[in-house]
């Protein structure tokens, strides 16, 4: 699963840390709506890699709505002002980017605008 | 202390850390041959023996699946623990062109950035000797990104004998003298006259100069069609190109 890579990459950093000396009590996952990672499925695949690393980190979760802002019309807006197919949901899913080839502003129809919030995987690690 | 981060690059180096050797084909300019000479580098490090894999790492506008004959509609990359690149002639293929289906990309900065970043975490290249990639011409976001995000990256700088190219393709070359990227440098276009004129231009910068490509107006004919292109005298050119990149 491509949940699978993102996991892995928060791994990473948090065994980046380890390595350094540090001890990480808590890492706090920021999930972007636009990359939609299935939460559940991240877990499970983040608990077993971090057992390796640091058994006693925490993990908690913050999903983040998506928001994107037009760079013409200055207008914003959020992805339920606009429609998605399933085949569409599972490109972005993979390459948040791909937004571009398929979403344009709802207001003037370009597709020069910015994802301000909600994109994809964040992560916020607490050590000392 | 709490520090929000991008995890993605560190994820990236895992992905990438069974691969012996990334080389990726840059120039200053367009139109110089770039994403025919990765491709058809790729395609013939693999009959040559090599367990290759080909990256297009030109988001905005790749062109490396044509160059292989594939639909991207019609083929799609599995998952398995992250992304396993698409098997296209013996070389494991992976392009942005899977998930934007080849509608228009129009890409800033911080998006192309991200997109290479995407592509980097989640690609499970497995165990690589070679990985050539594919890039976007100038000295803008894919090409720095390049530069700083594939661990010991190589450059292969393509120029052709025209001057406008030959002004842009110095900058590059200036730019990997000062950052102490291994280079190498291709001559594309060649006629016959012109063909060798860039080995000095080599020297001068310290890049190793793998040959020349001549101008063959029939190399457009055989785009898509993989054993023309290879059987073409762009193909044995191009042949010769990868035999002294690997040194055989």
């Amino acid at each position: 699963m491509h949940e699978w890579a993102l996991a892995q990459a928060v791994v990473a950093e948090v065994e980046k840390i380890v390595k350094r000396g540090g001890r990480v009590e808590r890492i706090v996952v920021y999930l972007g709506e636009l990359q939609a990672v299935d939460r559940e499925v991240f877990n499970q695949y983040i608990s077993m890699m971090i057992e390796e690393v640091s058994p006693s980190t925490s993990i908690e979760y913050v999903e983040e709505k998506a928001r994107f802002s037009c760079r013409v019309c200055n207008s914003e807006w959020s992805l339920d002002m606009v429609e998605l197919d399933e085949a569409t949901r599972e490109a972005i899913h993979f390459l948040p980017e791909a937004v571009y080839s398929y979403i344009r502003c709802p207001r003037c129809g370009s597709r020069d605008y910015e994802i301000v919030a909600g994109r994809g995987v964040r992560v916020g690690i607490d050590y000392r | 202390m709490e520090e929000v981060i991008d995890p993605r690059l560190e994820g990236a180096k895992k992905m990438l850390s069974s691969v012996s050797r990334i080389v990726a084909v840059m120039s200053s300019k367009g139109g110089v041959g770039k994403t025919l000479l990765s491709t058809l580098l790729a395609v013939s490090a693999s009959r040559l023996g090599f367990r290759t894999g080909l990256l297009d790492l030109d988001v905005t506008n790749p062109g490396a699946h044509i160059v292989l004959g594939i639909d991207p509609a019609r083929t799609q990359p599995e998952e398995e623990e992250g992304i396993l690149p698409v098997r296209v002639e013996g070389v494991e293929f992976m392009s942005t062109v899977f998930y934007t289906l080849d509608k228009p990309s129009p890409l800033r900065g911080i998006a192309i950035d991200n997109a290479i970043r995407e592509v980097l975490v989640a690609t499970r290249w497995g165990v690589l000797d070679l990985l050539v990639v594919d890039t976007a011409p100038g000295l803008s976001d894919v090409a720095i990104d390049t530069l700083e995000y594939l661990p010991g990256v190589e450059v292969i700088v393509v120029s052709t004998p025209s001057k406008l190219v030959v002004h842009g393709v110095e900058k590059l070359l200036s730019l990997l003298t000062e950052t102490g990227h291994k280079r190498y440098l291709v001559e594309n276009m060649t006629t016959g006259k012109s063909r060798g004129v860039l080995a000095g231009l080599a020297e001068r910068y310290k890049a190793t100069y793998l040959g020349s490509i001549g101008y063959y107006s029939d190399v457009e004919e055989y785009i898509g069609c993989i054993n023309k292109l290879l059987n073409s005298r762009f193909g044995r050119d191009v042949e010769s190109i990868a035999r002294r990149l690997l040194q055989l």
